[in-house]
Formats: structure tokens, C-alpha cells, sequence
């Protein structure tokens, strides 16, 4: 089959690779032999097995979404790999050191980049900011997410590129929510009759490193070079996101060579293996911002109980649930933070598998075996569900194991598993489960803010707005959120998230299992990709990526 | 004939009534909504997601939800997709032509195929052709379509590398010859199990034939035994096959679930799933009732042709 674009020109030498978490070693290697070229040239095929589908950058969207949003359009500012903010269509960055933020927090004051115009060459202003944040506060408009935004007050342009806001309370948190929120042209949506369904959502306009070409709905999306780009790159000419439904067709393309970079879910575990050994083909195992745990009711008084939660820890067999059921491939996790986050406390202490210690904790907190085996106390038995998605494989031999774990220790847990809607339903949101096996994110954007989880008033089964399912309640964790989302200094917010995480691993607020490790695969010769925790999407810096010359 | 039309058209249009009320009640009792999939992500807030079902009016009763369907689906509106808000009519129409592609394809090697099996077997019957074509037909309709798929994927684009391993076409070049070059094999591994069906059909409808007095007839007068087999027996062997021919309108343009998902084929088989795993009620509406209303008229066509070949059948 005739492929007619310059990828099928890439005759490195072949050769194995295996990257773990790394992939821009390799690129560097790479990048010294062979450097880009000055004018955008070749396509890359970027295969995804969920298609994209929203192209208004402030609905609700997923992940391969995310991924095209990045080449379309820019935030005001982006985060990089470590975490750094890198500024967009802002000058720099807002800081309380800068002028950017007011002592207090409440004043914002941007200064804009000049000289960026929209794919159809009208210039970028202020207005279209304006415009944006306006947006995502308009009653009938299906904004994403509007969490921190319904802080902002008095969004005032002050002159062509300079624009102000107060916010309700100071809210540090939100310079990471806002590098996630892509700026979309006011001179298109806001003549709009209804921004929802507006014909811009099907043919977007936007300032990033690539312009619209076509959709070919259910099957590709083509960008094309946006060579007037006010950043780095464009590199490459093209950018092909194509859609393949099925996990196992599409390592299949990925392998005899039809996509370049198989993205998101990429490869499945199971491939792991094979993929590694395939020739021409860079295997990376990256790092994930999720975490899966096993939520416990605080609410429900057996798991209330933190002896209970502690026996349950140390007689969790966490590396088997890696080995046997994941391949290897996951990392084991202490804090509900991922390594890469400038928050992380790596002194949090590790989990041992010590069924030994487990008993003895539960003999001292009266909970004596009984007849079958099973621990009571006062004729009730050591008992509970513990409930996930239905039809999920995996997790249900994640539960087997914890099953047969547990028993050793002489409590007995059950499986109540449920369809995703009821599971995820009031069954969750209103703290009607008694265990939850769940993968999750805690973090606001990439900003380590945990109150939606960990805060008490962050309980919906009391009245509370938030996701904080597991009725946890601890004062002095409270106490620290608070602070923390007033304080603009990331020293003292460092100290802060590290004692949360302290407290959090402590109490064993949830029990902390595994971080998943998603598999990427790239051809070989295709430079610049970086894997990037803080973002959603790996293609976030395609715009620098390229092929090396053989 | 005009009374014919008339009661058969008020017939569909009560039984689309009935498919779509059923479809419409299970799609939005089984578990899960548009929703769902932003809940796992985590970023956004509980309070987001009640906003956006309400905004989208998914939170009032499920009857007053149907009665502005029924309403706007009346006066011509099929709604908007969830997923990128295009009107459905415009999104059924951009999947139908790559359906029509594959289907047609498979159709027509399955029937000729089919037939020219069917006929051979009942001509010949008893003899290895027969036995063969037997044993092939049940092995070929107790394969699975994705298993056979991937099979053929293994060997032909794996292994071999002579065929791409899905898509329509690649991207960039599109050639007609492009084109026919993905389109082998899920056309292959579709027109597997109708070429199976429409041999058995094939050759039981020829054995009927075969048996009939005016065949014997035929032979008396000397008439010499091309001309019977194809004057007389394939003719009236044929009749039966328009039936099934109807029938199998709907599946020429509702598409094919599983080849389309296995090589990745743009089509309305997976836009149906796809618009089914994001619960994008309007969109799997409008492909239901679509596809409802391509089987009733699958079979009046069937009905009205059947008629017109064979005058014993009066339509009354």
C-alpha cells in the first residue's frame, strides 16, 4: 500500500527500546543527529481508540478531546512535564511576586502577548479572554467545568491586550485551572445565536500551532501547519488524528505501521510484551496523575474505625495485585499525589504486606475470631462489601485476591458489584457503599488542592458540594486545605499538601493500591514526544514534534 | 395496489410508533448516560454534571423526554448529537455512503457466489461439490465474524502484509485503487456468512424446483438440459430469493457491527455502537428508526416485486 507522506521515508536503523517514563532521552539521542527542518514537513497519524468529537475547547469533553484541543488552540499559559507554568497567549504568569495577583489574592491583572492572530488572521485581544472566561459563567451554556471559575467577579478589559477580575475569595488554585482553559475567538462565537451548537464547534478557529482541514466524522480529523504560529514549530505539516475503536485493531495498526503513535489508551497491558520486542517501534511506559484505592465509608462504623482500616492495609497483598493482574507494570502508591507533583512527600512510609501485624492489631482492638473463622466484637462480625463497576475484569480479579487476602486476617468481605450508573450514582455520590474499589484524580488541574476529596464540607451525603464520598472528616486536614487555597507562595504550600498527604496515609483516609502506568507506542525516528502528567494528553506538544532524516 | 400501499403504510407507521416507543424506553432505562463518562474523569464537579443534565433536559420524566422527541422527530427535526452537536440526519448521511460501500460489495459477491454454489450443489446433489459446499456453509456460519477478522488480519495483513489491517482508505491518498485495496477483506470476511446462507436457500429452493411436474414435463418434450436448468429450474428458483434479497435492505444500510469495528470501517454499524456506548440518545434514536424504517420497506419491496415476477401471487 502506497503511503505517500514522509513517514514511510524513516529508515533508521532498527532497533529495540524500551523507555520507562523517559521517552525524551531518547528523542535527545535522536535530536543531535538529526535536527529539524526550517519548513513544516511530513504527517504524523495519531491513533486513538475513543473518538474526538468535541471541538469547543469549554464543553465537556474526554481526553482524546483534550488532545486535538492542544494543537487548535493555547491556554494562557501551559504546564510542562515538571509542573512549570509556561507562558501562552499570556506574557508570563501571574504570581503575587510579579504584580500579577494582589497581596491578598483577590485582583488578577494580565498582561496578553501581542501580535497573535486567529487562523482566519484576526488579531487576538483582550475581548476574546474576556469573552472566554464570560463564557464558561453563561447560564445556558454547557461549559465543562465551571469549578473555580464561578469565583470570578468584574472580568474587565483594561486595554487591547491587558485584562483584569476579581475573584470572590482568594483562590490559588486556579493559575492551574486557567492552563487548562483554551481561549476561543469572541468574533465567532460570540455572534453566534447559541454558542452550543454554533458552527464553529464543527470547524474551529484558534491561535495554536495547527489549523482545522477536515473531519471525516468516525473516522480522522486533519490539521494542517499553521505557519503564521507565534510559538515554536509547527514541525510537521500535518497532523492526522484517526480514530480506531477497538483496543486490539488498533495496536494491530500500530504495529504493521498505519498509525504513528498509538495515544491515550495506546496499548493495552497484555501487548506489553509483544510490543517491546517490535522493530521500528518505541515502547513508553508513562507516568499517570490517577490513583486506584480502595475507598472506605467512614460513615459505615466498621470501616470507621482506623485500627480496622490499618489491619485491612498491611494485609493487602499490593504486589500481587500488580504482578498477577496488571503485568508488572503499575507503581505502588503511598499518597493520593503522583510522584511527579512539586507537592509529592516521598518520605510517606510504604506499605509492607505483614498479615502477621494486620492480626495483631485487630486481637488488640477486640476483634477476636469467631466459629468461622471470621473476627466479631460484641456478636457482630468483621464484615463488609466491597463494590465496583460491573464488567470491569480486572477489577473483579482485584477483588478475588483482596477477598483471599483478608480472609487470613479473618474478615470477611463480600462483592457487590453494580452497572456503572447505579455505581456511580447516589450508591457513591451519596455514600451508600460500604468499600469502593475506584480509580481516581485528586488533584485541581495540576495544582495539589484536594478539598473537593478530603474536605468535610465537601460530603454530599451531608449537604455538602464536592466529591468527598468517603465521609472523611479530620479538623486539621480542614484547617490545612484551607490555608492552602489561600496561600499564593509555593513553599508554604508545599508544607502544607505534605502534611495533608502525612495525615491523609496516616488516618488511611482511602487505602492507597496502585498508579497506573499507561503504555504509549511511537514509530521510531518521531522526535519530541514528552510524556506529560500534567496534562491529559500526550500529544500536548505536538507542535515541536518531527521526524529525524535517515 | 393503491389499497395495498395504503394499509401497508399505515401498518409501518404504527409499528414505528411501537419501535420507537421501546427503543426510547430501554435506551434510556439501561444503565448509564451521556454523563457518565465525564463523572469517571474526575474533572468535573458533581454539581457540573446536574448543571449539564439539566441544561440538556435529562432530568425531566422519561414520558414528557419522549413526547418532545416524538414532536420535534414529526415536524422533522431527528435532534442533535450529544457528542459534536451536528444535526443526526447530517451525521447518519456522512456514515452512510462507507456502509453502502462494504455492504453492496459483500451483497453482490454473496450472491453471486451464494448462487452459483447453491445451483452447482442442487444439480449435482450428493457429489464431494455438495458435500463440500455443506460442510463449508455450516463451518462458515458457526465462525465468528470478529474471530474470523482477526484472523484474517493475522494472516493477510500481519503476517503477509499484502492487505492494510482496516480503514477505508489511507489517508492522504484515497485512490480508487486505494480504496479497493482495504476494501478485500472485511468485504471478504462479510460476504463469508451471507454466501453460506444464500447457498443453503439457494439450493433448497432449486431442489423444490427440480421436482416439480412441469420440470419433468420439460425433460419429455427433449428439451435439452442447459435450457431447463436455466429457463425453467434457476428462474423459478430465483423467486424465493427476492424475499430474502428485501430482507437484506436493511443490513445493506444499517451496516455491520462487528466487521466495521474490527477494520476500523467508518460506518453506521459503528456509529450505532458508538452513539450506544456514549448513550447519545438523539443520535441512537434517529439510527433505530432509520434502520426500522428500512426493514418495512425492505419487505414491501420484497412484497410488491414478488408480485410483479411471479403473477400467481395477486396482492390483495
Amino acid at each position: 500500500m502506497g503511503r505517500s507522506f514522509s513517514t514511510s521515508s524513516v529508515g533508521l536503523r532498527r532497533r529495540e527500546a524500551l523507555l520507562l517514563g523517559g521517552a525524551a532521552l531518547l528523542s535527545a539521542r535522536f535530536a543531535a543527529a538529526a535536527q529539524p527542518s526550517a519548513k513544516p514537513a511530513g504527517q504524523v497519524i495519531v491513533g486513538l481508540s475513543q473518538e474526538p468529537t468535541v471541538f469547543n475547547p469549554l464543553m465537556p469533553a474526554i481526553e482524546v478531546d483534550q488532545g486535538v484541543w492542544w494543537s487548535l488552540f493555547n491556554p494562557l499559559w501551559g504546564v510542562d512535564p515538571q509542573g512549570n507554568f509556561t507562558p501562552q497567549l499570556a506574557r508570563e504568569v501571574p504570581s503575587i511576586e510579579n504584580g500579577g495577583v494582589s497581596k491578598d489574592g483577590l485582583v488578577w491583572k494580565l498582561r496578553l502577548r501581542e501580535g497573535v492572530t486567529w487562523h482566519d488572521g484576526t488579531p487576538f485581544t483582550a475581548e476574546d479572554v474576556k469573552f472566554t472566561l464570560d463564557l464558561i459563567n453563561t447560564p445556558g451554556f454547557r461549559a465543562g467545568s465551571r469549578q473555580g471559575h464561578n469565583l470570578l467577579r468584574d472580568v474587565t478589559v483594561t486595554g487591547p491586550h491587558e485584562i483584569t477580575w476579581r475573584m470572590e475569595r482568594a483562590y490559588s488554585p486556579y493559575v492551574s485551572l486557567l492552563a487548562w482553559v483554551f481561549i476561543v475567538p469572541k468574533h465567532l462565537l460570540g455572534t453566534a445565536d447559541d454558542p452550543n451548537t454554533a458552527p464553529f464547534n464543527n470547524a474551529p478557529v484558534g491561535t495554536g500551532p495547527f489549523r482545522w482541514s477536515e473531519r471525516v466524522p468516525g473516522d480522522h480529523i486533519t490539521l494542517v501547519a499553521n505557519e503564521r504560529y507565534f510559538g515554536e514549530g509547527p514541525r510537521l505539516e500535518r497532523v492526522v488524528f484517526k480514530y480506531i475503536p477497538d483496543l486490539t485493531a488498533l495496536y494491530t495498526q500500530f504495529r504493521t505501521g498505519q498509525i504513528d503513535h498509538a495515544s491515550i489508551d495506546g496499548i493495552l497491558a497484555n501487548f506489553y510484551d509483544e510490543a517491546k520486542s517490535l522493530k521500528g517501534r518505541v515502547i513508553s511506559v508513562n507516568p499517570s496523575i490517577g490513583l486506584e484505592s480502595i475507598a472506605p465509608n467512614h460513615g459505615f462504623p466498621i470501616l470507621g474505625e482506623k485500627a480496622v482500616r490499618q489491619a485491612l492495609y498491611a494485609g493487602m497483598n499490593k504486589q500481587a495485585i500488580i504482578d498477577v493482574i496488571y503485568y508488572g507494570l503499575p507503581k505502588p502508591a503511598e499518597s493520593f499525589l503522583p510522584p511527579e507533583a512539586w507537592a509529592f512527600d516521598a518520605g510517606l512510609p510504604a506499605h509492607r504486606h505483614d498479615p502477621v501485624q494486620a492480626n495483631e492489631i485487630l486481637d488488640k482492638a477486640g476483634w477476636l475470631r469467631g466459629s468461622r473463622g471470621i473476627r466479631e466484637r460484641d456478636g457482630k462480625p468483621l464484615e463488609f462489601a466491597l463494590s465496583t463497576t460491573s464488567g470491569n475484569p480486572l477489577r473483579e480479579q482485584v477483588q478475588q485476591l483482596l477477598m483471599q487476602d483478608w480472609q487470613q486476617i479473618g474478615v470477611s468481605m463480600t462483592i457487590n458489584n453494580k452497572p456503572a450508573a447505579v455505581m456511580w450514582g447516589d450508591f457513591w455520590v451519596k455514600s451508600q457503599f460500604q468499600a469502593a474499589l475506584v480509580g481516581s484524580t485528586f488533584m485541581t488541574g495540576n495544582d495539589p488542592d484536594c478539598s473537593y476529596r478530603f474536605n468535610s464540607a465537601a460530603i454530599p451525603a451531608k449537604g455538602g458540594s464536592g466529591s468527598n464520598t468517603y465521609q472523611y472528616v479530620n479538623p486539621e486536614v480542614d484547617r490545612l486545605l484551607q490555608q492552602g487555597q489561600t496561600s499564593f507562595d509555593k513553599a508554604e504550600r508545599k508544607a502544607i499538601y505534605q502534611k495533608v498527604q502525612q495525615a491523609v496515609r496516616d488516618d488511611l483516609a482511602i487505602l492507597p493500591i496502585y498508579r497506573p502506568s499507561p503504555v504509549e507506542g511511537f514509530k521510531e525516528g518521531l522526535m519530541g514526544y514528552q510524556p506529560n502528567v500534567n496534562v491529559r494528553s500526550n500529544c500536548w506538544n505536538i507542535e515541536t514534534w518531527y521526524w529525524a532524516k535517515a | 395496489m393503491i389499497g395495498l400501499l395504503l394499509r401497508r403504510g399505515l401498518q409501518a407507521l404504527g409499528l414505528l410508533l411501537l419501535v420507537s416507543m421501546i427503543g426510547f424506553a430501554i435506551l434510556h432505562l439501561a444503565p448509564g448516560g451521556p454523563l457518565s463518562q465525564f463523572a469517571a474523569g474526575g474533572d468535573m464537579t458533581p454539581a457540573d454534571l446536574a448543571r449539564i443534565e439539566h441544561q440538556l433536559g435529562l432530568d425531566r420524566a422519561l414520558p414528557i423526554q419522549y413526547a418532545e422527541w416524538l414532536r420535534l422527530m414529526l415536524t422533522g427535526d431527528w435532534g442533535r448529537s450529544y457528542r459534536d452537536h451536528q444535526p443526526v440526519l447530517a451525521i447518519i448521511g456522512s456514515h452512510l455512503g462507507a456502509t453502502v460501500e462494504l455492504m453492496l460489495t459483500s451483497l453482490i459477491l454473496a450472491v453471486l457466489l451464494g448462487c452459483w454454489i447453491g445451483v452447482v450443489s442442487a444439480v449435482r446433489r450428493h457429489s464431494w461439490f455438495d458435500t463440500i459446499a455443506t460442510v463449508g456453509s455450516m463451518v462458515a456460519l458457526s465462525i465468528p465474524t470478529f474471530w474470523f477478522g482477526f484472523i484474517v488480519i493475522y494472516i493477510f495483513s500481519v503476517t503477509l502484509e499484502w492487505l492494510p489491517a482496516g480503514n477505508r482508505y489511507t489517508i492522504g491518498d484515497g485512490s480508487f485503487a486505494d480504496h479497493l485495496h482495504h476494501l478485500i477483506a472485511p468485504a471478504l470476511v462479510l460476504a463469508l456468512v451471507s454466501t453460506a446462507s444464500w447457498s443453503r436457500y439457494m439450493r433448497s429452493s432449486m431442489l423444490d424446483v427440480i421436482n416439480q411436474d412441469y420440470i419433468r414435463t420439460a425433460r419429455s418434450k427433449g428439451l435439452p438440459e442447459s435450457r431447463i436448468l436455466y429457463r425453467h429450474i434457476v428462474r423459478n428458483a430465483l423467486l424465493p430469493m427476492i424475499t430474502i434479497a428485501g430482507l437484506q435492505l436493511p443490513t445493506l444500510l444499517g451496516g455491520a457491527l462487528v466487521t466495521e469495528t474490527v477494520f476500523t470501517w467508518p460506518g453506521m454499524g459503528r456509529l450505532f455502537l458508538d452513539s450506544i456506548g456514549y448513550r447519545d440518545y438523539p443520535t441512537v434514536m434517529g439510527v433505530l428508526m432509520f434502520t426500522a424504517t428500512l426493514v418495512l420497506l425492505g419487505s414491501l419491496l420484497a412484497d410488491i416485486f414478488y408480485g410483479v415476477a411471479d403473477p400467481r401471487i395477486r396482492l390483495n
